[in-house]
Formats: C-alpha cells, sequence, structure tokens
C-alpha cells in the first residue's frame, strides 16, 4: 500500500479529470472489477494494460457509463468527474455521455455519409445553430481526426465505404465532434494494420493537447508509445498505476513484471 | 382389378423380394457375412426396389396416358352434328366421363345389373333415375349416342385396366427376378440402394419445382382460353366489372384491382406502425418479464387462421364501423367495406411485420449502437437515426412481403370487404377485390366455357405475378441486407 | 471533492439537466410510449377477438330442447300392421308430424295454460324432430303403438329467446315465432319439460339446411378435416423430409438446387387461393379426381404445407453439428448411412415439431378449399378410409364460412361455435409442439 500511496502523489502533479474510489463491477454473479481507485488526469493520456478478461474495458466503460446497457452489470463505488458524481441518480448518462467520448474496438461508423456520421454527435446534442456552423463543425472534427484531406472530396459517401484506418480515424473524429472532454479509447487499433495504427497513435498524441485520453489497449508497445500514465490490471484488480515510464522500467508489483516480460498474459 | 388390391400385391411382391433377396445373399456365404460387399438387408432391399418402383412408376404412366387414349376412341361416336349449341365436344365427353363412372358405382352398388345395361339404351329416362340414386346428377336428357359412348368408355377402361394389371405384375415379377439372380457376395447392393434412395430424395425435393410448373401452366393455360373470348385490353383496361350469365359481361381488372390496393393500403396503414414499433419495444425497451409475454401474445395472432379473422370481420368489426363511424360520419350504412376488411387484414399482419422487423432490428450490430450511445445518444434517438436507416432495406422488404401477403389474402376480404366491384375512395364503402371474384366466379356450378367462369384464372394469373413479383423483390432485398451484416 | 463548483467556467454541471436534455428525455418517453401503445394494440385486438368469438360462439354447444311424450299411434305409421319396415319406410316424415302436434296440443292441455291466439304451437320445435322420429320408428318397428318420451331440438327460433337472440318484439315481426309461442316456452320451461343443455349434436351431427339452424353441426366438417389432415401427413412429411435431406445433406451447388430454393422460399409466399386454382385446374379437371372430396382438399394443403415442412426439418437438419456427421463417417459409415442413422435421429423431434404446426396451418385453410367445392352442402358422413377420401365432404373452416352465408341469424352462433372448435384443435396442436420442443430440444 505504500508504494501506491507513492504513486498517488506522483499524480496529484497534474489537475484530477476523474476519479474512481472503490470502484466494483458485477456481472451477474462475476465480480469483474474489485475495489478499484484511479485517478486520471487533465491532458495526458492514460493507459489500460493487462491481459484479456482483466476487467480493464469493463472499467473504461464505467467512465461513461456505457455498461448502462447492459441488464446484469451493477456498479458501486464512486467515479467522479470534475468532482460531481457520474453515478449520481440526477445525472442523466446521456449528458454525461456528451462530456465522455468514446471510440471502440471494431471501427463502427454508421451506415451514412461520412458528413452525417460527423454530424451525428452535434445534431443531437444541439452544437450547431445552423448549416453553415455544423460544416464548420464537420470539417474541424474531420481536420482534428487527421482524415480530412482523404475524404473532404467525398462527404457525401458512405462511411462504411472507407478503409479500416480511415473507418477507424472517421469514429474517433465522430466522437470529437461533440467537444467532449475525456476521450474513452477501447482498444482501437486492434482492427488495424500496422499503417493505420500508427496513424492513429499519431492522432492520439495530438488530442492530448486538448484532451485527458483513457486508451485500453492489449499491446504494451502501444502503451508506452502513447501513454504518460499507466494502469495495469490483473483479474478484476488494479495491480499497479503510475508514471509509463516507471511501470515499464521499474514495476513494483511482481506480476506487472511477469506480464511486461511475457511471461503471463 | 382395383387398384388398391393391385398396390398392395406390389408391395406384397416387393416384401417377398426382400426376404428372398436377403436369404440368397447370407446362403451365397454361407452365413458368414463378412464375405458380403454390403449388410445382408441391403440385397433384400435391392430385390425390393427393382420389385416395386419400375412397377409404379409403369402404373403412374399408365394411369395418366389411359383416359387420353380411350378418348381419342371414343370421341369418334359422338356425331359433332349432334352437340348442342353452346356446347362443345369437351362438355359432351365430361358428360360421358360422369355417366361412365355413375354406371360404375350404380353396379356396384347393385342399383343396376350389368346384364341390364344394353337393355336400357332406350328407356334412358329409367337410367337417368338410378343414376340419380347413386347420386350421379345427369343435367340434360341422356342422348344414345352419348351413352353408347359410355358403355364403349367402360368396356375400352375395363379391358386397359385389366391388361394393366398383368403388364404391371408382370414388370415386376421381371425386374425382382433379374435382379434377384444377380445378388452375388461381391454385388455393390448397398450402393445400389443408396444411389435408388438418392433417386428418390431428388424427386423428392423437385415436387415445389413441379408445383409452380402446376402453377404456372394451369393459369397460363386457362387464361388463353379466357382471352380467345375476351379481349386483353378490355380486360384491363376497362373501369367496369360486371359479369353477366348470358354473356356480353363487363369483366375489367381495374375496379378489382382498386379495391385490392386501397384494402391492403389501409392494412399496412395499420400494420406496418404497429408492427414495426411492437418490434423495436420488445427489442430495445421492453424488460424481459414483457418480452416473455408480449411476444407470444404477438405470435399467437399469427397462428390465428384467416378465417377467424373474416368473422371478426363480419360480425364484430363491420357492425362497428358501421354503427360508430360511417354512419354517423354520413359516409355509408354498409358494414363491408374497405376500413373493415382494411383494419382487421392490419391485425392479422401485424405479428408478420413485426416478428419480420424484430430479426432485422436484431441483425444490426452491437457495435453500431455502442457507438451511438457512446456519444450520448439517447435510446430513442439511437433507434430512429441509426438502427432504422442501417434495418431500412430489411423492413421495407418485411413490408413488401405483408404488402403480397394483403394482396393475396382471400377470406378476410370475402367477409369483410363485400362483393361490389366499384372505384371509389370512400373506405367505408364496400368494395371486391380480385381474390373475392376468384372465389365468386369459381364456387358452385362452374362451366369451363364461359368467359365469367375463365376470368377467375386471368385474375389469378395476375394475383400470382404481382405477388410472386413483391416477394421476389423483397426475398431480394432481404438477403442483399443479410449479407451486408454477416 | 465536495466542491461542487469545480466545472470550470462554460463547463456545464452534470447534476443539472440542461433544457435541451429534458426536451430530448421527453421526446424518448413519447418514443417508447408509442412502442408500449403499440404492443398494447396488438394485444387488445387479440383479446377482442378472443372475447368477441367466446361471446357469439359459446351458446352453440347449449340448445333448448323440449320433451314430449309421443304416440306413436299404429293409423299413422303402419296401416297394415305387420310391422314391414319396408311398408313402413314409404310413410315420409310429414306422416310422423301429426304426431307431434297432437303431442304439443295434450301438453298444452296438460299445461292448463290458455294464450289467446296462439297458432302452430307445433312450430316452437324443430323440423329436425320428425325425421328423429321416423328413424326411431324404423330403427325399432315394435314400439308402434305405444306412448315414448322423446327429446327434441327447439326450434332456432325459440332457442334463439332463451339465448337473447330472440324478444317479444322481435317475434311480433317474425313470421317463424309468435309472441305467443315464447308465452308457451316460457311456460313450458317452468313446468320443466323445455330445457336447455349440453349439445353434443353440434359436434356429431352433420350440416342441416338453411331454415333449421338448430340442427346444423359439425360431424362431417370434423371428419373431412381429420380426412385432410391425413393426406398431408401421409404425403407432406416423407416428402417434406426427403426434399430437406437431400438439400441439406446431398445437394451440390449448382443451378438445379438453387432453382428448387428459390421455388421453396416463393412457394411459401404463394397466395393460398392461387394453389385451390391450382387444385381445380390440376386435381379435379385435369386428373378428374371428385369435387368436395377430401382427397383433392388433402392434396392441395399437402403443397401448400410443404414449404413449411421443408423450412422446419433443414433448420432443425442444420442444427445437427458437424461432428457427428465426422464421426460416423469416421467409422467408415457411408453418407447415406450417417444421414440415416445418426442425423434424422437427432433431428427429429424439430422436424415433428415444423410438422404439427404446419398441419395447424393446414387445418385452418379456407380459401382453396372453397375451389374445390368443399363449399357444396353435405350431410352424408363419408365412409371410411380409404373410400371416404373420396367421398364428398366439408372441411371445419369451409363451414364456418358457409354458415356466414346463412340467411337465419343463428348461423352467427353456429359460425362463431365452429370457430371455437377449430380453435381449441389449433391450441391442442400447438401445445403438443411446445411440449415436444421443450421436452426434446437439445442444444449442442
Amino acid at each position: 500500500m505504500d508504494d501506491l500511496r507513492g504513486i498517488e502523489r506522483a499524480i496529484e502533479m497534474q489537475e484530477t479529470k476523474i476519479a474512481a474510489k472503490g470502484v466494483d463491477v458485477f456481472y451477474g454473479d462475476t465480480h469483474a472489477i474489485k475495489d478499484v481507485n484511479v485517478e486520471i488526469a487533465e491532458k495526458t493520456v492514460t493507459a489500460f494494460i493487462g491481459p484479456s478478461g482483466c476487467g480493464k474495458s469493463t472499467f473504461l466503460r464505467c467512465l461513461n457509463r456505457m455498461n448502462d446497457t447492459i441488464d446484469v452489470a451493477r456498479v458501486s463505488g464512486s467515479i467522479m468527474l470534475d468532482g460531481e458524481d457520474i453515478y449520481d441518480p440526477k445525472v442523466d448518462p446521456v449528458q454525461l455521455r456528451a462530456k465522455v467520448g468514446m471510440v471502440f474496438q471494431k471501427p463502427n461508423p454508421f451506415p451514412k455519409s461520412i458528413y452525417d456520421n460527423i454530424a451525428y454527435g452535434p445534431r443531437i446534442h444541439g452544437l450547431a445553430s445552423g448549416k453553415a456552423e455544423l460544416d464548420e463543425i464537420v470539417e474541424k472534427s474531420l481536420r482534428r481526426g487527421a482524415i480530412w484531406e482523404e475524404v473532404k472530396d467525398r462527404l457525401d459517401q458512405p462511411g462504411t465505404g472507407l478503409s479500416g484506418g480511415q473507418q477507424q480515424r472517421l469514429c474517433i473524429a465522430r466522437a470529437i465532434a461533440t467537444e467532449p472532454e475525456v476521450l474513452l479509447m477501447d482498444e482501437p487499433c486492434s482492427a488495424l494494420d500496422p499503417i493505420a495504427t500508427a496513424q492513429v497513435e499519431e492522432l492520439i498524441d495530438e488530442l492530448r493537447q486538448n484532451y485527458s485520453v483513457v486508451i485500453v489497449t492489449h499491446s504494451m508497445q502501444q502503451a508506452a508509445r502513447v501513454s504518460q500514465k499507466t494502469a495495469f490490471f490483473h483479474l478484476g484488480d488494479l495491480v499497479e498505476f503510475g508514471e509509463t515510464a516507471t511501470i515499464f522500467t521499474n514495476p513494483v508489483d511482481s506480476r506487472t513484471e511477469s506480464y511486461i516480460t511475457g511471461r503471463i498474459g | 382389378m382395383a387398384i388398391w388390391l393391385l398396390v398392395l400385391i406390389v408391395l406384397a411382391m416387393g416384401f417377398a423380394g426382400f426376404v428372398l433377396g436377403r436369404k440368397r445373399a447370407l446362403n451365397a456365404v454361407g452365413g458368414n457375412i463378412r464375405n458380403l460387399h454390403s449388410l445382408p438387408s441391403y440385397y433384400g432391399q435391392t430385390v425390393f426396389i427393382f420389385a416395386i418402383v419400375p412397377a409404379f412408376l409403369l402404373m403412374i404412366c399408365w394411369l395418366i396416358l389411359e383416359p387420353f387414349y380411350i378418348e381419342s376412341r371414343v370421341s369418334g361416336m359422338i356425331d359433332p352434328t349432334e352437340i348442342a349449341d353452346g356446347s362443345s365436344t369437351s362438355l359432351v365427353m365430361s358428360d360421358v366421363r360422369r355417366i361412365s363412372s355413375g354406371l360404375d358405382t350404380a353396379v356396384d352398388r347393385g342399383v343396376l345389373r350389368e346384364g341390364d345395361l344394353d337393355g336400357m339404351r332406350n328407356d334412358l329416362d329409367t337410367l337417368r333415375a338410378r343414376l340419380g340414386d347413386v347420386g350421379v346428377a345427369v343435367g340434360s336428357d341422356i342422348k344414345q349416342s352419348v351413352f353408347l359412348a359410355a358403355q364403349e368408355y367402360r368396356s375400352i377402361g375395363a379391358t386397359l385396366r385389366g391388361v394393366m394389371s398383368g403388364v404391371v405384375l408382370l414388370l415386376s415379377i421381371a425386374a425382382a427376378a433379374w435382379a434377384f439372380l444377380r445378388l452375388t457376395p461381391e454385388f455393390r447392393a448397398r450402393n445400389v440402394t443408396e444411389a435408388a434412395i438418392k433417386v428418390l430424395l431428388i424427386l423428392a425435393s423437385s415436387v415445389a419445382v413441379m408445383t409452380t410448373i402446376g402453377i404456372v401452366m394451369s393459369l397460363i393455360f386457362e387464361t388463353s382460353n379466357f382471352f380467345k373470348m375476351y379481349p386483353l385490353s378490355e380486360f384491363l383496361f376497362s373501369t367496369t366489372w360486371n359479369p353477366q350469365f348470358r354473356g356480353g359481361s363487363d369483366l375489367g381488372i381495374l375496379p378489382l384491382l382498386w379495391g385490392t390496393l386501397y384494402v391492403s393500403f389501409v392494412a399496412l396503414l395499420v400494420a406496418v406502425p404497429v408492427g414495426l414499433f411492437s418490434a423495436i419495444y420488445l427489442a430495445e425497451y421492453a424488460t424481459k418479464r414483457v418480452r416473455t409475454f408480449a411476444k407470444p401474445v404477438i405470435e399467437i395472432l399469427a397462428g390465428i387462421p384467416t378465417i377467424v379473422y373474416g368473422l371478426f370481420a363480419l360480425i364484430t368489426v363491420g357492425p362497428l364501423l358501421r354503427d360508430y363511424f360511417a354512419q354517423p360520419l354520413g359516409l355509408g350504412a354498409s358494414s363491408s367495406s374497405v376500413m373493415t376488411a382494411g383494419l382487421v387484414m392490419g391485425i392479422m399482419l401485424i405479428p408478420f411485420v413485426s416478428s419480420l422487423s424484430d430479426d432485422i432490428i436484431n441483425a444490426v450490430p452491437q457495435s453500431m449502437r455502442d457507438g451511438s450511445y457512446g456519444l450520448g445518444a439517447t435510446q430513442s434517438e439511437t433507434v430512429r437515426q441509426v438502427i432504422i436507416p442501417a434495418a431500412l432495406p430489411g423492413i421495407i422488404g418485411a413490408i413488401l412481403l405483408a404488402a403480397s401477403r394483403a394482396i393475396g389474402e382471400t377470406m378476410i376480404v370475402v367477409l369483410g370487404a363485400g362483393a361490389a366491384a366499384k372505384l371509389s375512395l370512400n373506405p367505408f364503402e364496400a368494395m371486391t377485390t380480385i381474390t373475392v371474384k376468384i372465389v365468386s366466379q369459381l364456387t358452385g356450378d362452374t362451366e369451363f366455357a364461359s368467359p365469367e367462369t375463365l376470368v377467375a384464372f386471368a385474375l389469378g394469373l395476375s394475383l400470382f405475378v404481382v405477388t410472386l413479383g413483391l416477394n421476389v423483390l423483397a426475398l431480394w432485398i432481404v438477403r442483399r441486407y443479410r449479407e451486408q451484416y454477416e | 471533492m465536495t466542491d461542487m463548483s469545480a466545472p470550470s467556467s462554460g463547463k456545464t454541471s452534470l447534476l443539472r439537466l440542461d433544457a435541451r436534455t429534458k426536451k430530448r428525455n421527453a421526446a424518448e418517453r413519447r418514443f417508447r410510449a408509442y412502442g408500449a401503445i403499440c404492443v398494447g394494440i396488438a394485444v387488445v385486438a387479440l383479446v377482442v377477438l378472443m372475447a368477441s368469438i367466446l361471446k357469439n360462439g359459446t351458446s352453440a354447444f347449449f340448445q333448448t330442447h323440449i320433451t314430449l311424450d309421443i304416440e306413436l299411434l299404429e293409423s299413422k305409421l303402419d296401416k297394415t300392421g305387420n310391422r314391414d319396415i319396408a311398408e313402413m319406410s314409404k310413410v315420409s316424415t310429414f306422416g310422423y308430424a301429426p304426431l307431434i302436434k297432437n303431442a304439443m296440443e295434450a301438453k298444452i292441455e296438460e299445461l292448463g295454460v290458455d294464450i289467446e291466439g296462439l297458432k302452430k304451437p307445433q312450430d316452437m320445435i324443430s323440423k329436425e324432430a320428425a325425421a328423429q322420429l321416423r328413424r326411431f320408428v324404423l330403427a325399432n318397428p315394435d314400439v308402434v303403438g305405444g306412448t315414448y318420451e322423446f327429446e327434441f331440438l327447439a326450434s332456432g327460433r325459440i332457442d334463439g329467446y332463451f339465448k337473447g337472440r330472440v324478444t317479444m318484439e322481435s317475434a311480433e315481426r317474425d313470421k317463424n315465432v309468435s309472441p305467443q309461442q315464447l308465452m308457451l316456452a316460457d311456460a313450458m320451461k317452468e313446468e320443466g319439460s323445455l330445457n336447455t343443455s349440453f349439445n353434443w349434436k353440434f359436434i356429431t351431427w352433420p350440416d342441416a339446411s338453411e331454415n333449421r339452424p338448430e340442427a346444423a353441426g359439425l360431424g362431417v366438417a370434423i371428419i373431412g378435416s381429420f380426412y385432410m389432415m391425413i393426406v398431408v401427413l401421409v404425403l407432406a412429411l416423407p416428402i417434406g423430409v426427403a426434399a430437406s435431406i437431400y438439400l441439406e445433406e446431398f445437394a451440390p451447388k449448382n443451378w438445379f438446387t438453387d432453382l428448387i430454393e428459390v421455388n421453396i422460399s416463393n412457394l411459401a409466399a404463394v397466395p393460398s387461393i392461387v394453389f385451390g386454382i391450382l387444385g381445380l385446374a390440376i386435381f379435379i379437371n385435369f386428373a378428374g379426381l371428385p369435387q368436395s372430396a377430401p382427397i383433392v382438399g388433402g392434396l392441395v394443403l399437402t403443397l401448400m404445407t410443404l414449404p413449411t415442412i421443408i423450412i422446419a426439418t433443414r433448420a432443425s437438419l442444420k442444427a445437427v453439428p458437424p461432428s457427428i456427421r465426422e464421426a460416423a463417417l469416421g467409422v467408415g459409415a457411408s453418407k447415406m448411412q450417417t444421414v440415416f442413422h445418426h442425423v434424422l435421429p437427432l433431428a427429429a423431434p424439430g422436424i415433428l415439431t415444423g410438422t404439427i404446426i404446419g398441419l395447424a396451418q393446414a387445418l385452418g385453410e379456407t380459401a382453396p378449399l372453397l375451389l374445390i367445392g368443399m363449399v357444396a352442402f353435405v350431410r352424408e358422413y363419408p365412409s371410411g378410409p380409404p373410400e371416404g377420401f373420396f367421398d364428398p365432404a366439408a372441411a371445419l373452416p369451409v363451414q364456418v364460412y358457409n354458415w356466414t352465408q346463412r340467411a337465419d341469424p343463428a348461423f352467427v352462433e353456429r359460425a362463431s361455435g365452429a370457430i371455437i372448435v377449430l380453435l381449441v384443435f389449433l391450441l391442442v396442436m400447438n401445445l403438443v409442439a411446445i411440449i415436444l420442443r421443450r421436452r426434446f430440444e437439445r442444444r449442442w
């Protein structure tokens, strides 16, 4: 416990965006997440790593209450976004998700035009007052999603017609369009080839300027490349959380070390 | 020899062949079945198949061709000058067939004796009365030539039946013996039986194709007869439907088509929103308990026969609409109306639309929903703006299938829509549909020579073409849609 | 963490719903309500449908009877007195009518009621009564001369009076019944010679003519439907299973199998009336099979049911995992042996369920049967199989249609009653299918 306290002290340097305390998640009878405490800092990329089934995606989905859509999932503990409990009964998950956007493992563009894909979020949240403003939001989001140049001439074509990497950047741009404060990414590169992965990683690094990014990844190399903070999950426990450099070079817990050196996972 | 008896005998020979074949195989290897190529019963089955299959095939062909042969022999006996006006050789021949089968029945039941028949040629009124006793009603007086032809028909028929029995039995024995003599331990009995079974399987699967051919042939054949008597352009473009049994009818399809489309439109107006919203509610919102209750209840609607809906329209919905809507609004006083039939048909189609839509909505991948929720969309926004557009082709396919159902539905419109062919916009007026007219033109005593009867086949063909087109289109759309998410 | 003003400027608090979210949530609730309402509409429609049929139809199972002592006068029934059946059968039902009339008059006298203007009290008894009496006498010639108690059906109007269909006012205008007769009926009910009881005749008796609805029954229709179901079962099950086995297990991928597949899926959606036209043109006009016969109905329904059975059978064959096939092939079984020894038995429950559901569909089918002459008025029971398949018969759903086409309102009750019988059969079949599925369902 002393070690954990030390890590916490290190994080206090940045402003905290999300603070999770004593979070437990149950899927029916399965105890999927056990008493996890973590603080996610502003304008930082935080990576969740760990072997499959360790609960890192589950925990990520707690952060914008995506678990609400699963009937059997139960969440306890507190998760604070800017000091407000997101599981407070007064909170509407719809409003929360506008602030905490999400990008999924598999690129999932809607079967609509590229333009409509991006405009979907701004439209439902009423972010644009007219067509001109919406056009502007779409262009800005596509630019920030680093895909504008590739699609600017075919905005009216279906988003499903793009390549995998382009689709994923489109989905990131779509998430950005609603102007979230936090961006959650659930293994965003696992369905992509190495070149597309590189593009997305580059994009994540740029996004750090404006957003707090949480990324779940299978690949330790990716965590090392893109993140400043890393949390290692194992069998539903948060084993270790700290500076990425520290975790990878000097892990405290033996399980972290085994995972990083490839002995488990 | 009765057909039943013949079938039984052939089957019995088949079983005998089975036993003998099996025994011969066993004897050939002295009971050591390891030396046989196949299991002993396969040898038996081989003989069985050879005993019955060729014999039955011959019998079926014979029974199909026999009437044509007899007819060609007998029709020469009818003097063409004796055929009355408005009648035809084929009508007279059908009289001949009826009388001859009537005579058979009469003799069987002992009402007439074979020996008396020849003497009866001059006492045809008594004959007619006797035939009436056994339930064969002969419309007009029996002409002597017809009676003689009927007698000839019977005698040729009896001879041919006898010949057929002999030939079939001989063929059965010969084929069985041929197979039996070929049974050696090396004989590949299993392969032979399995090949035969496979042929049977293929024949069974081609029943579907033969049914379609049968439908198309019968529709086209009688329809072409109809258009020999009635001009195609009148049928397609005339706006009146007024069959007269003395000729000079107006048989325009347009008023019927209008009624059909109007009723179907009302039905879809009910079924599509209700079915679609129910499917959405059950797939996206309902708790498990509601789902386990409501889904089967809606499916029960699909299992109820259409006659039940028809009766519901006739005794409940029709009077209700008339008393509370049509009459107060001054729109008519008929309990059967487009509205009655449309509403009830709409109820019938609800489960159809909802279960198809349910499948289609569930085929939209979860990742699509997640993407929308992740952006902060509410459930209804997700449904309206992501799921429905994604499922749209499938839903359109489902609606087209429902439309084809509605157009081809018969009992609800027969009992609920009325019988008057009208081109009107008032939904509380009785109108009629293609299917209603098919029923009314083909039930009762029908004469297959008048355009008033044959028009039913032209209507049937139109119905078949329209529904087939809708089905093919719908199935194609649904299949394309499924492939998209596979 | 207690600081609630944490969100920086421009940011909104999560704990307060903004106006837009409120609006969106209201839209959400509306949408949800539409869905719930539509499910409600479907459920209510089913309830109303069932209630309407039950309300109109249950009374068909109960019938008003009148009990009378009939003196079987020798002078009327057997003038010669030697009980010769041939001679006695020369007395038609008209000869029996006076006996009933006498008995009715005697009954009125016995009751001691005096109803002014009462005419033709014998019309309160079904016209079927004379035939019933004649059958009884011809079956037991020795009863002539004695006095026996008979239970007759009351006429449709009297029966309707006790079921609320006929009132004193309507009787005023009705030429088939008079208010005086209704008063007499009330008196007889009080005395006990008129009572309402469960009516097996509705299920066992054949149809009756237009003006005696009280005697109309479903006997012939039930037998006809039963015969047709036998034909469908005997033909559709083997053909359907054989076709499915071929398509699922043996068929190579070529134009012919494609053609069959397309045909099956299209046949499933061809309007049922088209099958009726097929039956009329092929089975009756071309093959010369008799009209109104269960065999023709059965053949037509077989063709209609085949796609259902094929689709169900293929689904259950597909559900048998390939590992079973591989295991059988692996020990040296031929492909045919694999299918018949292993796959088919495992798929049997599914096939059976599909078949029962197909049969249930066929049982309720009406339209095609209208075209092949099943609408004919049939009063004679068809004989036993196999000849019975070629005898004229009715069918349950067609009987319903027939009764709706008749003028007397008493037939509405009959038609609804017949629907109840039909629905009970369907319910039983579907329950059997559900039980089979529950019992034998196997999850791989």
